[in-house]
């Protein structure tokens, strides 16, 4: 051990006031954890005022109890198992606290360096927002005891997944509780707003969205809802744990089969020649109408979302049929072409 | 940070004061990571931590002055970093890391499963071992986790992605027939595989282009075709992967401001593309504002989203909308429709 420099005597607690600062706090928090961990025996209240000395400033005895019963709760929201327990059994009107160390502690468990660097990978496969800090923080836990992962085994393969949907926090933890909640919905296509009332099941990620699958209760039927609709706040409706999840419950293929799409049907386009090479790649048929132009058939399912992509081609591309196609390129052409009421709409 | 992060509340000096509970839960992980690590230098702590040195040093301070009642030296946490090297002791009550929190579990147990299905991971094996012992170690945390899933589409029978990948373990240089759809039009370029990345549901190829001079992002699916070359795929050293922490496109300073305002129906282009701002109207839409060095991919967005959304500015990409679409309506005007069998 390397020779350590500190101030002689006893270490006088910072100077404390009961409004503390951020540090103080923090101070005063590791203080708690540690003489509960230390303790055999649980402590009664004035006992830890007396081991932690940065209680020992308060300004009275309720600025003390407020401040501690605050204390409790921030650390059993950390997920630190502080008990209350009776500390003298024959006066059992005065409870004593004590942090448990086998249910603190991490279990050891040890990882091989390839493992490591899987759990690694999966670490960071969390990019910003909601689940990358809990990830690396998970990370540095399990690395806590002294293993180096070897990241060697891994050939530059790099999942990500991401959490941009602001609703994602909110939900997910009313998943993981089973708590109601209700939000505002936009729905795809008549992008018609309204409140929804809902028992969350669970929430995939698929084809790159966030889904959630629950059971809306003014509808009386199960839903899915992508996350991405959601706007504003999600508010809980309820306590945790007041539903029960159908124990065969299967998000992916509930999303799936909500998303699935109808038969293909055959379209007829003109295509410009050097244009529409994503169309070309798909097209079953091809043939050369002019020098200008080819002509190309190729199956598609749904009509709006063709249509869309078909468009985005602009003068490039010609729909011959079927009509359904071929107007709906239209309106979407005709729509681009200026738009007075969404300017007036900026404008305002 | 998303850009959508500029318009909330900002403390001062750009970053929010950290809470003491957060800085609590660094602590209480960081006492048994030292110690098992003495004389580990503050510049790896504070990588490790994703803190400034400085932080690492105030918290070895606060580390210093907490410890066993009593508050005699024998009671305290030892603490020495004065050498730059930094030396724990006297940490036994807390030597051993917090378990696991329900969001610490979930986000590993969730992304170990993601990973166990995906193609071509060596180390499939390393994986299910990790997530055998995980679930074991964590208990009643990771009960949920199940209700919590990611699928990476798995791009089975995906050629071009077994061959990414073979050029990547075997460190050579490939050539691509790629097509940019912003510009519709296929280009031939010479590429040193950097990665394989599953991004937003597609699987790109990043590396080294010979053609760009630069790092490119290849999304697979726009890749006509891949050949394997005989030449060394080494990138230059200089090659960073990006940082796709804001997505795929990284927009530059220099690129051309462009303003759209967007319908209801269109609101979702504000979740695709990185934007520089976002203001709601009352209608349900919004007015974004994005930065792009080329805006032939923005006139296809625009006749895509027809009267669900149009240019602000710059006025010169509003009239090739306009111009655009305006031929086009003319080749349907002289042209009926027609039966796809008679072509």
């Amino acid at each position: 051990m390397a020779p350590h420099v500190r101030p002689g005597g006893p270490v006088a607690s910072t100077p404390m006031s009961a409004k503390s600062n951020p540090a103080d706090k923090t101070e005063r928090l590791l203080n708690l954890v540690i003489c509960l961990l230390y303790t055999r025996k649980p402590l009664s209240k004035a006992k830890i005022r007396d081991a932690v000395p940065q209680y020992g400033t308060s300004a009275s005895d309720e600025a003390f109890d407020r401040m501690f019963e605050r204390d409790k709760d921030e650390l059993r929201d950390l997920g630190i198992p502080l008990v209350t327990e009776p500390f003298d059994v024959f006066f059992d009107d005065e409870p004593g606290y004590r942090i448990d160390r086998r249910e603190y502690a991490l279990p050891e468990i040890s990882f091989a360096p390839d493992e490591l660097a899987v759990l690694g990978l999966a670490s960071r496969a969390w990019t910003q927002a909601s689940l990358a800090g809990p990830a690396a923080q998970a990370l540095r836990k399990l690395e806590a005891a002294g293993v180096e992962r070897d990241d060697s085994s891994l050939i530059g393969i790099v999942p990500r997944v991401r959490t941009v949907e602001p609703s994602f926090g909110a939900v997910k933890d009313a998943v993981l509780q089973h708590t109601p909640v209700a939000f505002t919905y936009r729905t795809a296509g008549t992008g018609e707003v309204a409140t929804r009332h809902v028992q969350p099941w669970a929430i995939a990620s698929w084809h790159g969205h966030w889904y959630l699958t629950a059971f809306d209760t003014d509808r009386n039927a199960p839903r899915v809802f992508r996350l991405g609709r959601i706007e504003g706040e999600v508010t809980i409706e309820g306590k945790p744990s007041s539903y029960e999840v159908p124990a065969d419950h299967q998000p992916t293929a509930m999303i799936s089969t909500v998303a699935v799409d109808r038969d293909p049907r055959p379209a007829a386009l003109r295509v410009r020649v050097g244009a529409g090479h994503s169309l070309r790649r798909q097209a079953d048929t091809l043939v050369a109408v002019d020098d200008d132009w080819s002509r190309i058939v190729l199956d598609f399912t749904d009509t709006e979302a063709f249509a869309e992509e078909v468009a985005g081609f602009g003068p490039d591309v010609v729909v011959e049929s079927p009509a359904d196609l071929r107007e709906s390129v239209i309106r979407r052409l005709t729509g681009a072409l200026g738009h007075p009421r969404l300017t007036a709409e900026a404008s305002r | 940070m998303s850009a959508k992060g500029q318009t909330g509340p900002q403390r001062q000096g750009g970053q929010p004061a950290e809470s003491a509970t957060t800085r609590l839960s660094r602590l209480l992980t960081m006492v048994p990571w030292l110690l098992n690590r003495q004389g580990v230098e503050i510049e790896e702590a504070a990588r490790e931590f994703d803190v400034t040195p400085a932080q690492i040093e105030t918290d070895l301070a606060l580390l210093f002055l907490c410890g066993t009642p009593g508050g005699y030296h024998g009671d305290l946490i030892e603490a020495e970093w004065e050498s730059g090297r930094v030396y724990l002791g006297n940490a036994d009550t807390i030597n051993r890391p917090l378990r696991l929190g329900v969001d610490e579990a979930l986000a590993l147990i969730v992304g170990l499963r993601a990973l166990a299905a995906v193609p071509g991971i060596g180390e499939r094996d390393a994986v299910v071992r990790a997530l055998a012992k995980l679930e074991a170690a964590t208990g009643s945390a990771s009960a949920g986790s199940s209700r919590i899933q990611v699928l990476i589409d798995e791009g089975t029978g995906n050629q071009t992605l077994a061959l990414a990948q073979e050029a990547l373990a075997a460190r050579r240089r490939v050539h691509l027939r790629y097509l940019v759809p912003g510009r519709d039009e296929t280009t031939e370029r010479d590429v040193d595989p950097m990665r394989v990345i599953n991004f937003d549901a597609h699987w790109y190829l990043e590396g080294w282009c010979h053609r760009a001079e630069d790092v490119r992002l290849f999304r697979l699916d726009r890749i006509e075709d891949l050949a394997i070359l005989d030449g060394d795929g080494t990138p230059p050293a200089t090659a960073q992967p990006r940082d796709l922490d804001s997505g795929v496109f990284t927009p530059q300073a220099q690129d051309q401001i462009v303003r759209l305002v967007l319908g209801p129906g269109a609101v979702w282009v504000s979740d695709y593309y990185p934007t520089e701002s976002i203001e709601r109207t009352q209608d349900g839409g919004a007015i974004i504002a994005l930065r792009t060095p080329d805006t032939a991919w923005l006139r296809r967005l625009m006749w895509r989203l027809g009267s669900a959304a149009e240019v602000l500015e710059p006025a010169e990409l509003a009239l090739q909308v306009q111009q655009g679409a305006r031929a086009a309506l003319e080749a349907y005007a002289g042209s009926a429709g027609s039966n796809p069998a008679s072509g």
